[in-house]
């Protein structure tokens, strides 16, 4: 098993003919994803490689292909309209890749995508891999293996470092998700620790979260009193400065809150594991599986 | 980004909030006009983005012109937390009867805008939230219909049990959320909002920040970015389009992403060094952005050893390996390098290094303790 995709999950692109969508579609389809469709308005008609039929409209095409997941490569202006777009044609899961979008924009798209009962995941995340079955998104698929782990993250290449470590050490994982950098996304860690609970074959958690919010927190009161199997955490941004943007636009400690250490030390008071560096996710997870 | 106090008072003022008259200067001369005009007794305000200007001496009356410019003159050209003023507000001193706090925040919990307002204004509202938090009201505001008027007289009645007053500050917090709205903000204050002993309903400072993401579709909003009031490193790299912070420690680090950039930070800490930056080359690099990253970093003579720590997804290896090496032959580097690479075309990325006098490493633990020793003096392990 896995959590939000496997092997019947049906893709769409949306900005499938642009220079990110191009290169990461190719990458799915390599990997075995079953990308179904693409969407560029004006592009209709066509076809991508000469594989993937080309729609003008998301409602389009889910309607010829039934599609049940879109992941959007748009640039960041017109991100928030693509995820309303997807959630309105009906399918089910929406993966926002798009960095850039700006946060009063996700004030209107997580409750018109909420409204119509899809999931969106991100935006500004690597998007989601099920090792061995399915990937939508852009985390590079060599550096996964199936597995007992559930790995959920608000990064991209720390992820992937980790996952890179796990990997290393005979550590496979059932998926991968990232919830992306941004002080509003759809998905959360709760989201993500509820799925790996009940999924059966992952049998241990591994989180990275990082500065600013109050997700982490959450997350670790939703283990504590929730969660049955064993979660191990890291928080990135330890010498970050207070009130500065870290790269991620969710990553800034606003006046004294969103600290890493107030976020480690909930993790410590739930009980979690807590890694140190990236590489003591090894030790903690196999200690615990 | 933020923008100066005087900035957003413009904004406001656009808006129709009322704001006593004031104008900005950047010269003693210029401030001492400004004060004739007024004709009143001034305050004149440091222009920095920094908290605290007032316990730093930043803001101070001046009850003439004369006393308006030699302040000024003291004023202009000081060190706020290690920013220089370069302007002053100069600003009618209104009388106050009572001040209070009136903000919108993008708050990341509700997914929402949400006002916080406070009938103890004048100090900080994380003090007043934590020690008296019934004397803060919050309200998420549903951008799908704004900020409706019921919501706005709730508002205004919590500040004021006089209706004229509570009307006039729910007028204000209307023209506070279409300001808010049209900037592109994650934060607006007003604090303090005042009443003056003739009733009047004003605002006496105001501050907005801007959310990065906007920018692009806000050309007039980004166009108040004060670069004078910036790290210059930092403004440099923004035209490399990298992303940095300009830290005091000796580790200079270059990662792609940024989440990967602060563990790198946080383990060159661990192993007791001090990391000089935070810079994330992005996800498609090219060699440019890496000869720009270098350029930066080695110009920081804090710097005694650089560390690179790529993990190759998107980014490809050997176009960070190139990047290095051109760099490293336009400008000879004085410090040690640490490279650490792998993922995508590491192994050409590993020749490019090698055959030009480098070595190249995959463990970043490894790679993250030998920059440590090599900045604070030990030997390379």
């Amino acid at each position: 098993m896995s959590v939000f995709i496997d092997k019947n999950t049906t893709v769409i692109v949306q900005g499938i003919t642009g220079r990110d969508g191009s290169f990461h579609t190719r990458q799915m389809i390599e990997y075995g994803t079953r990308v179904v469709a693409g969407v560029t308005p004006g592009k209709g008609g066509q076809k991508f490689d000469d594989k993937v039929p080309i729609f003008n409209t998301v409602a389009e095409a889910a309607k010829e292909t039934g599609a049940n997941t879109s992941v959007i490569y748009v640039p960041p202006m017109y991100a928030a309209d693509a995820m309303m777009e997807a959630a309105d044609a009906g399918v089910t899961l929406v993966v926002a890749i798009t960095e850039g979008v700006p946060v009063l924009d996700m004030t209107r798209v997580y409750p018109f995508v909420k409204e119509r009962g899809a999931r969106l995941l991100g935006p500004n995340c690597p998007g989601l891999i099920s090792s061995g079955k399915s990937k939508v998104g852009i985390i590079p698929g060599r550096i996964c293996t199936p597995g007992p782990v559930g790995v959920v993250s608000r990064s991209g290449t720390l992820t992937y470092e980790i996952v890179y470590q796990l990997t290393r050490a005979g550590i496979g994982q059932t998926t991968c998700v990232g919830i992306g950098g941004d002080p509003i996304n759809g998905t959360n860690f709760i989201d993500c620790l509820t799925a790996f609970e009940q999924d059966p074959e992952t049998k241990a958690v591994a989180m990275m979260g990082e500065i600013g919010g109050t997700d982490e927190q959450e997350a670790a009161r939703f283990v504590q009193d929730h969660m049955t199997k064993p979660v191990v955490g890291f928080i990135a941004g330890q010498t970050a400065p207070p009130g500065r943007r870290m790269g991620h636009a969710g990553a800034i400690i606003s006046g004294s809150a969103g600290t890493a250490a107030e976020k480690i030390q909930a993790f410590e008071d739930a009980g979690m594991g807590v890694a140190r560096r990236p590489i003591d996710f090894v030790e903690l997870i196999k200690a615990r599986l | 980004m933020n923008i100066h106090e005087y900035q957003a008072k413009d904004i406001l003022r656009g808006y129709g909030v009322p704001i006593p008259p004031g104008d900005v200067a950047s010269t003693p001369q210029e401030a001492e006009q400004i004060a004739r005009r007024i004709g009143r007794t001034v305050v004149v305000k440091a222009q920095v983005h920094a908290g605290g200007r007032g316990k730093a001496g930043g803001v101070k009356l001046a009850k003439t012109p004369e006393e308006t410019r030699e302040i000024a003159g003291r004023i202009l050209g000081m060190q706020i937390k290690g920013l220089t003023v370069q302007k002053v507000l100069v600003t009618d001193a209104a009388d106050i009867a009572s001040e209070a706090y009136v903000g919108v925040i993008l708050d990341r919990a509700s997914k929402k805008p949400v006002f916080m307002v406070s009938p103890a204004g004048g100090i900080d509202i994380e003090e007043v939230a934590a020690k008296t938090p019934e004397k803060i009201m919050r309200m998420p505001i549903d951008t799908r219909y704004g900020l409706m008027p019921f919501q706005a007289m709730e508002l205004g009645f919590f500040l004021y049990p006089d209706a004229t007053k509570a009307r006039a500050a729910s007028k204000i917090m209307k023209q506070l959320y279409d300001a808010f709205m049209a900037t592109g903000a994650s934060l607006a204050e007003i604090n303090p909002l005042v009443v003056t002993p003739n009733g009047d309903v004003m605002a006496l400072d105001a501050k907005i920040s801007v959310d990065d993401n906007e920018l692009d579709r806000l050309p007039k909003i980004a166009a108040l970015r004060d670069e004078s009031a910036e790290e210059p490193s930092e403004v440099q790299a923004r035209h490399a389009n990298l992303t940095f912070i300009k830290l005091d420690g000796n580790v200079g680090c270059v990662v792609n992403g940024a989440g990967l950039a602060m563990a790198t930070m946080d383990l060159v800490k661990f192993y007791g060094g001090e990391p000089a930056n935070f810079l994330d080359i992005g996800g498609s690099s090219n060699p440019e952005k890496v000869v720009s990253a270098l350029k930066i970093i080695t110009a920081d003579p804090n710097v005694k050893a650089i560390l690179f720590n790529i993990f190759g997804g998107i980014t490809r290896t050997d176009d960070v390996a190139n990047g290095i090496v051109t760099a490293t032959k336009q400008n000879p580097l004085k410090v040690p390098i640490v490279i650490r690479l792998t993922g995508t075309n590491e192994e050409i990325a590993v020749k490019i290094l090698t055959e030009n006098g480098f070595s190249a490493m995959t463990d970043m633990d490894e790679a993250v303790q030998r920059a440590v020793k090599l900045a604070t003096g030990g030997q390379p392990a």
